[in-house]
């Protein structure tokens, strides 16, 4: 009681601190409860229709499956990170363990890095049609779609793991080249396994953008809503498969079911890269 | 045999590193080459400053939907920003020690829901709620502001948090000194210097509203004209793009294109505005 009427005499005589206090509390209540609304608005109206016929292994305009879209989702990530990822390490290594002191490709790296990643997903969709789908004759495939995301994904994945090996102290490399160790030898044995947990919330972080990514995929991956035969044929992700079902205005109940199965993969990746942040605190720590 | 794995392996990194220079210049060429022609074509004046859009009649103005991002962008920064530093301020000064976990994993929650999601939201949620609330068809320059306001939320928290966080704990302690109270010392002696952090975040937040497309597309209702009020429907630079490169052929293609165009030169500026504040910092 003593502590509330102190309180209230130092916020009695002050109200714009009152006001001030009181909007930061607001703006933050807001903001939760705008995102639990959001979450839980989709959860109650979705998971009621998530039905065995939504996980039917062919798409048919009745039962309107998620599972090809989804399987599709997979091995899109996958095949995207199969080119991102060793591109990305790789030009991390180089700008980290080779290149010298006010290199000049290291700047020009940084500029273009930081372009790619503020350019919005419709432009690299765009440029991924006339480029992939077009020029080099890829056609509407998923080799067209994962290589459109893996532009996308490259400078996230680059300065996560370019942040990883700078903060892996000098000692450690000079104590490897002091027991014989070559270069090449001293970055795969030493430097890069010290390095792992922050690659991978980058690799975490990129996988995200990839599952979530609707306008890039739309004009270089296409639509089709089958399992993709091979990496050359035509196929639609989980997202664009949600947008494509809540254009047509017919299949409300099974779009809310897919935004429950999306939602869930989102929170789930959210998860792991919080784990995968614990694990780089703990290697910190460690020092 | 060694000496060649070495040099082979620097070469791979070496080659590497320059795909994101690649990338960019290839992503240039490539929408200059089919863009540009068309703008010519069109002519530079009609294109920018043309207000109709009617591919079946070879009118090709682009400016409603020019129009039509600055306000959506505009309405998202009304909507988001003071919510967007408020909460920031929050999370760096204010947050109760046991709950900051769960609201900062909320928030990266929020910045990782896909846009689809968002938008899907915005269609079941924001726009019947505008058209029973303020009337009109719903779809409209203000369910796309308020969804777009939701979705740079996550950008400006964190980047605007960190910035504060960055101010050393002396400014705040000195106003604390000067007889302050904690809630002025924050606003008046912490905030201002974490100014050029917070407007990094901004700059950052009008990049992501800018190049959003499938969320606003399912919202704002798509007409090509300039918006009368906020209530009227709105055509983007980013959903002219979705909406009708489906189908287009020929010229019509090639002035989607020349959109792009466009809006990678918007995209570009806000970039180096970006990199301006960024360098003001250090």
């Amino acid at each position: 009681m003593a502590g509330n009427r102190k309180l209230r005499r130092q916020y009695g005589r002050d109200p714009r601190s009152l006001f001030l206090l009181f909007s930061v509390w607001s703006a933050a209540f807001l903001t939760v409860l705008a995102l639990f609304f959001m979450i839980a608005y989709i959860l109650i109206n979705g998971i009621p229709n998530l039905t065995p016929d939504l996980f039917a292994v062919r798409y048919t305009s009745e039962n309107v499956s998620l599972l090809p879209a989804l399987i599709n989702t997979l091995s899109i990530t996958l095949l995207s990170l199969l080119f991102a990822v060793p591109a990305g390490i790789g030009a991390a290594i180089y700008l980290t363990e080779y290149a010298g002191r006010g290199n000049r490709l290291v700047s020009m790296v940084g500029i273009t890095a930081e372009t790619l990643s503020g350019i919005p997903s419709i432009v690299y969709g765009l440029f991924g049609s006339l480029f992939f789908v077009k020029y080099l004759g890829m056609g509407l495939s998923l080799l067209s779609g994962a290589l459109t995301l893996s532009i996308m994904i490259l400078p996230l994945i680059m300065r996560t793991t370019e942040e990883a090996l700078q903060s892996v102290p000098d000692s450690y490399r000079e104590g490897s080249y002091g027991l014989g160790a070559g270069k090449l030898r001293t970055v795969f044995s030493v430097v890069l396994p010290c390095a792992v947990p922050g690659i991978l919330s980058g690799v975490i972080l990129g996988i995200g953008r990839i599952v979530g990514e609707s306008a890039a995929l739309i004009f270089t991956a296409g639509t089709v809503a089958e399992i993709a035969d091979d990496i050359f044929s035509s196929a639609r992700t989980l997202s664009v498969h949600m947008y494509a079902i809540s254009g047509e205005g017919l299949y409300i109940n099974q779009t809310y079911a897919t935004a429950v199965v999306l939602l869930g993969f989102v929170i789930l990746i959210n998860g792991l890269s919080g784990f995968a942040a614990k694990k780089i605190g703990g290697t910190h720590a460690d020092r | 045999m060694r000496y060649m794995k070495e040099k082979l392996m620097k070469l791979f990194f070496f080659l590497a590193a320059c795909i994101s220079v690649a990338a960019v210049i290839l992503i240039c060429i490539f929408l200059l080459a089919n863009g540009v022609p068309a703008i010519r074509e069109i002519g530079i004046f009609e294109f920018l400053s043309g207000t109709k859009w009617k591919p079946a009649n070879n009118l090709y103005g682009i400016f409603p939907m020019i129009i039509g991002s600055l306000y959506v962008t505009a309405g998202a920064l009304l909507t988001g920003v003071p919510v967007g530093i408020l909460t920031a301020v929050f999370l760096a000064r204010f947050c109760p020690k046991h709950i900051y976990k769960t609201l900062k994993s909320a928030v990266n929650l929020m910045a990782g829901i896909p846009s689809v999601v968002y938008g899907f939201f915005g269609l079941v949620v924001l726009v019947p709620f505008v058209r029973e609330a303020f009337g009109g068809r719903g779809m409209s320059v203000l369910s796309a502001s308020i969804l777009l306001g939701l979705m740079i939320l996550p950008t400006i928290i964190s980047v605007s948090e960190a910035s504060i966080r960055a101010v050393p704990e002396s400014y705040y302690e000195g106003g604390l000194a000067l007889g302050a109270s904690r809630e002025r010392s924050v606003f008046y002696a912490v905030l201002p210097a974490a100014k050029s952090g917070i407007f990094a975040g901004i700059v950052l937040g009008i990049g992501r509203a800018v190049g959003e497309t499938m969320a606003v597309m399912m919202v704002a209702g798509n007409q090509a004209v300039i918006p009368r009020n906020v209530l009227s429907g709105v055509r983007t630079l980013t959903t002219n793009i979705v909406l009708e490169m489906g189908y287009s052929t020929d010229l019509h293609r090639e002035a989607l294109i020349g959109t792009a165009v466009v809006l990678f030169l918007f995209i570009l500026m806000i970039n180096l505005s970006l990199s301006l504040l960024k360098r003001r910092m250090k």
